[in-house]
């Protein structure tokens, strides 16, 4: 996909590798190492068979793999895994995960240029590199044996570990080959394996991370424990950039336990024997905060700011066609679609251990940017990068929320004033208020139509750069890449169209990517204006949309697979509804339909969810499917709920009791089709997130006729008495 | 000094009364695997037992505990329906980034302990007070119902 008109436009593969960090290999924990035990040892390759970053053999036969991309619940750690194991035929049973270090010349994401977990494409990313690596490793492993024993190494056969020839029945295991691998070249071009010979790909192995995760073993950022460590937590200026102004902590002193209050120019911090000292501490401060320009700022100014700007030309992204005279081909229809602000409320709230020590910093953190992190904090602090070492952990949820490296500068900022390590948690108000919002967006379409088929398609996307600030060269001639991804990717066959974009920044609120990125307000757009598309042409949602697949055939297939598994057209009571999405982007091909009921007082309950999906080789079918269900709740929490409001220059949400989630007893029945291919893998991670919200708002659409044209939904529009 | 009996043993510590089990569990005793997620029992990250009841120990004072057993997610395994539920976790698969499935587990390990056999209506009562931002109910609705047909 991603088949960019316009050559100027950098795609998500292409863009340049920036800001490479020198670095070192560093010591990193094991993924469920328990708390309060030594410190791993670097990873030294001394002693090891190390053919490339990702593999390391030592002479007990132990295989460690060095993880370049970071488990944040997608299930990478058993993916990425499997395709090492799989080309180096090793004992899947016994190998052994390790995050990697900060070091961009070694772990860099190929699609990006840098060291990041995101976008869905760590087994897009890594898919050739790792197969490479594991087939290289291999070689040299039989081809040591097959010295050893005088034999042609096209003889040899490896699998779990050992090498064998069958001639002569003789067989070694790795672990006794590693000192004659070692003193081999390594293979530029290995041979990989025939798909066909698969053994680990393609299987529902069970996943590497989840039996410490059953017993309170495994390890996360905020579980960091350390001799002497000290526990603070922080008050940021709940105004967008404000500064403190000046704090009165004659009662916090008084608290049992705190032991340090650090007023730095943005922020608070109180520092205590434990979190609830700490927080106890906090709350009994008198913090005056300058609230600068920012103190009046509400929503209100906000959509009126981005209304405005939507209204006017953006730059053009794509074009196919004549627009313009495509345009006045058959009946005109337009839509105006509007997104929220969005926090990611993970799980595991913001947090960071820090521990200044003269000359240098170390950090304990779970982050999908250990190099960013690295040199972040060594840029805040005045250190060579090569003098801060950061230990990445697990991830209690990412979501784009841990590609911004802003929680562990102010640690390392608090550890400056601090003797010894200290372990920063964020309240869960505060990770709420001092996010990093997915941005609102307005996005306009118009089209055109005749018997049944759209002649031509305009449309418009206004909103945030996150590019822009976050990964510079993915910002050029005024176009983002992932703000209109999956606008550019459209998957019907229209034949006049065009894309542009305006670039509308938020005043005062930082904007960054959330699970589905740019792509999650494309999708809702497109897919709900096809719904109102198929209504005025008097067409069923599906048989409108099949009319212009035919040149997309895998699209075809998921569409016509969710249509047969989902009862689509099978009768349903009144106010109940089916409503479809098909999503392009991350290389996967997706169909989806939400059943959902719409009760008099404009309650929306959720019956049934439906997905089919291709998404190439599914390295593991079962951690697909778990994405989708996942990923699909995410996105429909989001288009029940979710919206960030913002009054006084503050944002008003702040826990779980104002900015909802789904519970369990909310959630219906989600049956996922994985639809067999032999296709290189497509990303799955955000994917659910992106096709929830239109299926849902098309369901309601079907059940009351009601348009809905932003989320979240609104209940008033669609109870009884308010209905037009 | 004060004592609580955790996971079955006897744990000395110092913590002001009025201090939420969670941070005496997490902060002074280093037992990290119960989670924080909210801090107003909104989100049941932070469950643990109770003589056998599950209870939102970010709100609850340490104080008030007294002579009462507590059982974590590390001591959980220990216990028939915990052991239960855990196998069942794994065997579908349900956890994804795990860091809430500390309290799913709990609460899911009171619901079967108490009533061998729920059903759904039961199983929304027993759960829906434990989000899970990775989205793992479907999973956890089934691994339930395994673990209670287990034997």
């Amino acid at each position: 996909m991603s088949a960019l008109d316009n050559p100027s436009i950098p795609s998500r593969r292409g863009v340049l590798k920036a800001g490479l960090a020198g670095g070192f290999l560093l010591a990193f924990h094991l993924p469920a190492r328990a708390a309060n035990e030594p410190e791993q040892p670097p990873d030294s390759t001394e002693g090891r068979f190390a053919p490339n970053a990702f593999i390391r053999i030592d002479r007990s036969g132990t295989t460690t793999l060095v993880m370049p991309q970071v488990e944040m619940g997608q299930g990478v750690y058993t993916s990425i895994p499997q395709i090492l194991a799989e080309e180096l035929d090793a004992d899947f049973a016994a190998v052994t995960v390790v995050h990697a270090p900060p070091n961009e010349k070694l772990y860099s994401n190929p699609f990006f240029g840098v060291q990041v977990t995101g976008n869905s494409n760590s087994v897009r990313a890594f898919w050739k590199p790792l197969r490479q690596a594991g087939a290289a490793a291999r070689a040299m492993l039989v081809q040591a044996a097959a010295n050893q024993w005088q034999v042609d190494p096209a003889s040899c056969s490896a699998s779990k570990s050992r090498v064998t020839h069958a001639g002569s029945g003789r067989s070694a295991g790795y672990g006794d080959l590693i000192d004659a691998a070692s003193s081999l070249p390594v293979p530029k071009d290995p041979p990989l394996k025939d798909p066909k010979d698969f053994v680990l790909i393609g299987k529902p192995v069970k996943r590497l991370d989840t039996p410490a995760k059953t017993d309170g073993k495994a390890i996360y950022g905020i579980d960091a424990m350390l001799p002497g460590m000290k526990f603070a937590t922080i008050a940021q200026s709940p105004v967008f950039g404000g500064k403190v102004r000046n704090v009165d902590d004659r009662a916090a002193k008084s608290i049992p336990g705190v032991r340090q209050i650090i007023v730095l120019d943005d922020f608070v911090a109180v520092v205590g024997d434990h979190m609830w000292a700490a927080k106890r501490g906090l709350d009994a401060l008198v913090i005056a905060w300058d609230e600068g320009k920012w103190a009046t700022l509400s929503s209100k100014d906000i959509w009126e700011d981005l209304r405005a700007a939507s209204r006017k030309d953006g730059v053009v992204a794509k074009s196919a066609g004549d627009i313009a005279k495509g345009l006045t081909q058959g009946d005109r229809f337009e839509g105006e679609y509007e997104m929220p602000f969005l926090a990611h409320a993970t799980m595991e709230p913001m947090n960071c251990t820090a521990h200044v020590t003269p000359g240098a910093c170390e950090i304990w953190i779970g982050t999908q940017v250990v190099a960013r992190v690295q040199s972040t904090v060594a840029q805040a602090l005045g250190l060579p990068v090569d003098k801060v070492t950061v230990h990445n952990h697990l991830l209690g949820g990412g979501f784009g929320r841990r590609l911004e490296p802003d929680m562990a500068v102010s640690a390392a900022r608090i550890a400056q004033h601090v003797d010894g390590p200290v372990k920063v948690v964020w309240t869960r108000e505060e990770d709420i208020q001092h996010d990093v919002y997915r941005p609102v967006y307005r996005d306009l379409i118009s089209a055109s139509m005749s018997n049944g088929k759209i002649q031509a398609w305009k449309y418009r996307v206004a909103g945030s750069s996150i590019m822009a600030r976050w990964l510079p060269p993915a910002f050029t001639n005024g176009i983002d890449i992932d703000a209109i991804d999956s606008a550019i990717d459209i998957p019907y066959d229209i034949p006049n169209l065009s894309v542009e974009y305006v670039r509308a920044e938020p005043p005062g609120v930082p904007t960054g990517f959330w699970r589905g990125v740019g792509p999650n307000n494309n999708v809702f757009a497109i897919e709900c204006f096809m719904d109102e598309l198929a209504r005025k042409a008097n067409m069923d949602p599906i048989a409108f949309r099949l009319g212009m697949l035919e040149k997309n055939p895998r699209f075809k297939a998921a569409l016509e697979l969710v249509r047969d598994k989902s009862d689509w057209g099978k009768p349903l009571p009144a106010r109940a509804g089916r409503g479809v999405c098909v999503q392009p982007s991350f290389a996967s091909f997706i169909a989806t339909v939400v059943e959902a009921e719409v009760d008099a007082g404009g309650e929306v309950r959720l019956r049934r969810v439906t997905s089919a999906v291709d998404t190439g080789i599914a390295v593991n079918p079962d951690t697909v499917v778990a994405q989708l269900q996942g990923g699909l709740i995410f996105g429909l929490t989001a288009a029940l709920w979710g919206e960030i409001t913002i009054e006084r220059g503050r944002v008003q949400q702040s826990n779980f009791n104002d900015y909802r989630m789904l519970r369990m007893n909310e959630v219906p029945r989600i049956d996922v089709h994985v639809i067999e291919s032999s296709a290189d893998p497509g990303g799955i991670g955000e994917t659910g997130a992106n096709a929830g919200p239109p299926a849902l708002r098309n369901a309601i659409y079907a059940a009351t006729g009601v348009a809905l044209r932003r989320l979240p939904i609104d209940r008033a529009a669609l109870a009884i008495a308010n209905k037009a | 000094m004060a004592t609580l009996k955790i996971n079955g043993e006897d744990r000395q510590f110092e913590a002001p009364e009025d201090m939420p089990l969670l941070w005496v569990l997490r902060d002074v005793l280093g037992l990290t695997g119960t989670k924080f997620g909210c801090g107003i029992a909104q989100c049941g990250a932070c469950t643990v037992h109770i003589d056998g009841n599950p209870v939102r120990s970010c709100l609850l004072p340490v104080g008030n505990v007294g002579k009462r057993a507590v059982t974590t997610i590390e001591g959980i395994g220990a216990t028939d329906a915990g052991a239960k539920v855990q196998r069942a976790w794994l065997d579908l698969e349900v956890i994804q980034c795990g860091y809430c499935q500390s309290g799913q587990i709990m609460s899911a390990s009171a619901l079967l302990a108490a009533n061998p056999q729920p059903d759904d209506a039961d199983i929304d009562a027993a759960m829906s007070g434990n989000i899970c931002r990775c989205g793992t109910y479907v999973r956890i609705r089934e691994a339930i119902k395994r673990a209670a047909g287990e034997t």
